[in-house]
């Protein structure tokens, strides 16, 4: 069992990426995720990983040489935030499609414009549909025990895909967090050897990587991609119970707290949830039978079972720390709505918090409070609604 | 000092059945260059997108009998920053044994302009690899646009011969020489007319500690508007008017590597090509001075700094 | 020269992922030859073996073996031109040919 020590989610990550001991890391400087890159530059000056660590001029170049490096056969680790994250664009799209097992921590921090240096999830809801495994993290426990997790996920043979593991900007990775972490064998031992697909540095197998594909083939390729997205839905808890065997910490597709008796139902992402959390407890205390979904593995979606888990509810509301301009409701809420397609369930969606807008327990219950309303009138006037918006 | 028939004995890196167009000067680059390996190195090929990308490997055929990446149009080297990256990490762990050169390709486009961020940054952190711009004066691969490599008073699709405007109002940038002053240790520029003094310099940034940047002349038979057949001879005339000086810079001495005998007037190089044929009418002439003002001046300054070395 | 090797289609799960390539060269098997209309027709008799042609050509389509060249590769000459032109004037080892020509002999 491993030893309990006090660390911000910035220090935690980057912790974690020295257990791990990638063979390159190519990272760029961004707020809020700066400290990581100090912090491991600070590892590889002292010799304690065997890292290459290249100092890219940009994020774009970031992704690229994490790429690179990948496909040479080599474990590569980059991470960012934001307009980092935007200007890797590009290139995110690649790793995936290239299917290559590269592990980015994100630090979420909003899009410009305005320029805004605080926390929400515009920069990888943005990614979503790039092809990258999403895990979300609440805290610096959750952001390491994710990191580890996503090297295993991103490197099975059935996968082979990019993950993300996201945390949130300044609350999560400024913020001192209490975390119990595995000792550096344990985590070589866990993540084990990288089985690379087809390395460039295979002197007796040279291979072409990123041909030109067109229209006889291109389909079948995204098919494929198709399939490693489902065959992470499968993966993921088994690495999540492995994992439980070394730590005894738990990780499913989310977390259900005190919903499966519940009648108001929140679903909410990173920290904000543990705020509603112990909003719920209160709200418990005085009757109120709230229960909160909150979703670690966004990408792939689990919909059969966050539908599962939420079928019995009277009322559900979404809370989206992005909103994703469709005029139809944040993304958190779209894929809820989605996998609850054809069940009578109102769903209302609150998009709160954007450019770290401060969230507090006072916030959540007021949405409950939203929610009981419609609960008990059975309607709905508004059910997209900016939480905290001043008029 | 190689010779042709020592050379042909070298594997063919660069298998026939891509589909570059007949004539294009890019894959005599391209084959020329990968003959300065030894036959005990390995190579892998970092490419941006482009007309070699996209004509070398059209899925399920590839023209590279050696390891290859793609990433994108801007990111070549630094997508073969990563892959060099990875190959220190792993020679060093022991988990690769063989011996690797890195050799990028790009376009001028690619190079010049969308990619010199890419590569400025490749070049200043010291990956040892040499990067090869092919350089055939404009974007070929989506139809002749003009690039910041495209000369002066060129006609491209995106400057093109109009009422008012002759073509291409900007001169070229001198990307040989802002590779230079990145201090790095070799730097080449090259045309596929000399064989020889492409090779010699390709081995010498191969064996360079360091990075190393490689231009070479690619003409575009389509693009510059002359006969397939004069590929090598559009080389020769660039070189024999100093439009295209072949010379090197070794940790920062310049060397003027091929001299013409008498040279040329630049005119020679440009009414051989049809991108060209509007600046031979009167009102534009005095482009044509400009552009031999240009050469002269560019040709002065290298044979100064070569005679200080 | 008309027929030009159709890869099998397989589908999306007998391929590898990616869209990798794992057979190198493999290009060899596409036939560049039929592009062709002008064939560059090299007289062994008058060759002096200097390989300008050899080292000049886009197609690696001039076959040469222990410094001497031995055959032109018709299945992907391209027929640019550049080796008859770069074929030292005093040799002229290599005449392009109207492709015409060998249809009708052909038949």
């Amino acid at each position: 069992m491993g030893k309990r020590v006090a660390l911000t989610g910035n220090e935690a990550t980057a912790l974690a990426m020295r257990q791990i001991n990638p063979d390159v890391v190519a990272a760029y400087p961004i707020t809020p995720q700066t400290d990581i890159v100090q912090y491991f530059s600070q590892f590889v000056a002292d010799g304690q990983v065997k890292t290459e660590f290249v100092t890219v001029e940009s994020e774009h170049s970031a992704m690229s040489a994490t790429v690179g490096a990948a496909a040479a056969g080599a474990r590569a680790m980059t991470a960012t935030s934001s307009q980092g994250l935007a200007l890797m664009w590009e290139v995110v799209y690649i790793a995936a499609s290239l299917r290559l097992p590269i592990v980015m921590p994100v630090v979420n921090r909003a899009l410009s414009a305005p320029i805004n240096i605080h926390c929400d999830h515009s920069d990888t809801m943005g990614a979503r549909d790039s092809g990258w495994i999403q895990l979300y993290s609440e805290n610096a426990q959750e952001a390491y025990d994710n990191l580890i997790q996503a090297v295993r996920i991103a490197e099975h043979q059935d996968v082979r895909l990019p993950v993300m593991v996201c945390q949130d900007g300044f609350i999560t990775s400024h913020g001192l967090d209490s975390i119990e972490i595995l000792e550096d064998a344990e985590v070589q031992r866990f993540i084990g050897e990288l089985k690379p697909s087809y390395p460039l540095l295979d002197p007796e197998h040279p291979v072409t990587i990123g041909a030109l594909d067109l229209q006889n083939w291109y389909l079948e390729h995204k098919r494929q991609q198709a399939e490693a997205m489902k065959n992470a839905l499968r993966v993921i808890p088994e690495v999540a119970a492995e994992y439980a065997k070394l730590t005894g910490r738990e990780y499913g597709y989310f977390e259900k707290y005190r919903l499966d008796d519940a009648e108001i139902g929140l679903v909410a992402l990173n920290s904000s949830a543990g705020t509603i959390k112990a909003e719920i407890d209160e709200l418990r205390n005085s009757g109120v039978k709230v229960g909160l979904l909150k979703p670690r593995v966004f990408r792939p979606l689990p919909a059969k079972e966050l539908r599962e888990a939420l079928l019995h509810l009277k009322v559900i509301g979404v809370l989206d720390r992005a909103d994703s301009f469709s005029a139809f409701g944040g993304p958190l809420f779209t894929e809820i709505r989605s996998a609850l397609y054809g069940a009578q369930i109102p769903v209302l969606d609150f998009i709160y918090g954007l450019g770290g807008r401060d969230f507090t327990m006072t916030d959540a219950g007021n949405i409950v409070e939203k929610l009981a309303k419609v609960a008990r009138d059975g309607k709905v006037e508004e059910p997209i609604t900016y939480y905290g918006v001043r008029e | 000092m190689p010779t042709l028939k020592e050379i042909s004995g070298r594997p063919e890196i660069l298998a026939p059945g891509h589909r570059m167009c007949a004539g294009c000067g890019a894959p005599v680059v391209v084959r020329q260059i990968m003959k300065a390996l030894r036959e005990d190195e390995h190579v892998v090929v970092g490419n941006a997108t482009g007309c070699l990308e996209v004509s070398t490997t059209i899925y399920p055929f590839t023209s590279w009998r050696c390891s290859w990446i793609h990433n994108a149009f801007e990111n070549a080297a630094a997508t073969l920053s990563g892959v060099e990256a990875a190959y220190r990490s792993l020679k060093r762990q022991g988990k690769v044994k063989a011996e690797f050169k890195f050799i990028a390709f790009g376009g001028d486009g690619g190079t010049y302009d969308i990619g010199l961020q890419s590569l400025s940054g490749a070049m200043e952190r010291g990956h040892k690899m040499v990067y090869v711009c092919y350089d055939n004066g404009a974007y070929m691969n989506t139809g002749i646009q003009r690039s910041s490599a495209t000369p002066l008073g060129a006609d491209t699709t995106t400057s093109p011969v109009g009422k008012v405007i002759p073509g291409k109002t900007r001169p070229r940038k001198d990307l040989t020489e802002i590779m230079a002053a990145h201090n790095i240790p070799y730097v080449a520029q090259v045309a596929p007319s000399h064989w020889n003094d492409l090779v010699t310099k390709v081995r010498k940034a191969l064996d360079a500690d360091g990075p190393a940047f490689i231009n070479a002349l690619a003409p575009c038979p389509r693009g510059w508007r002359y006969d397939s057949a004069d590929t090598i001879e559009m080389c020769r005339l660039a070189v024999e008017t100093c439009f295209w000086p072949l010379y090197e810079v070794v940790d920062g001495k310049v060397k003027v590597t091929v001299k013409p005998r008498e040279k040329k007037p630049v005119r020679a190089f440009l009414e051989a090509q049809g991108r060209f044929k509007h600046l031979f009418e009167p009102q534009n002439e005095r482009i044509i001075d400009e552009i031999q003002a240009i050469v002269d001046a560019k040709w002065a300054n290298l044979l100064a700094r070569s005679e200080q070395a | 020269m008309k027929s030009v090797t159709k890869p099998q289609a397989p589908g999306w799960k007998s391929i590898p992922m990616g869209g990798v390539i794992t057979e190198p060269g493999n290009s060899e098997k596409y036939e560049t030859g039929d592009w062709r209309t002008m064939r560059p027709v090299w007289s062994a008799k008058k060759c002096i073996n200097c390989l300008l042609c050899w080292v000049s050509c886009p197609d690696a389509a001039i076959v040469a073996k222990d410094g001497k060249i031995v055959s032109f590769d018709y299945k992907h000459c391209k027929g640019c031109g550049i080796c008859a032109r770069e074929c030292p004037p005093k040799v002229k080892a290599i005449t392009m040919v109207n492709e015409t020509e060998f249809e009708e002999q052909e038949g």
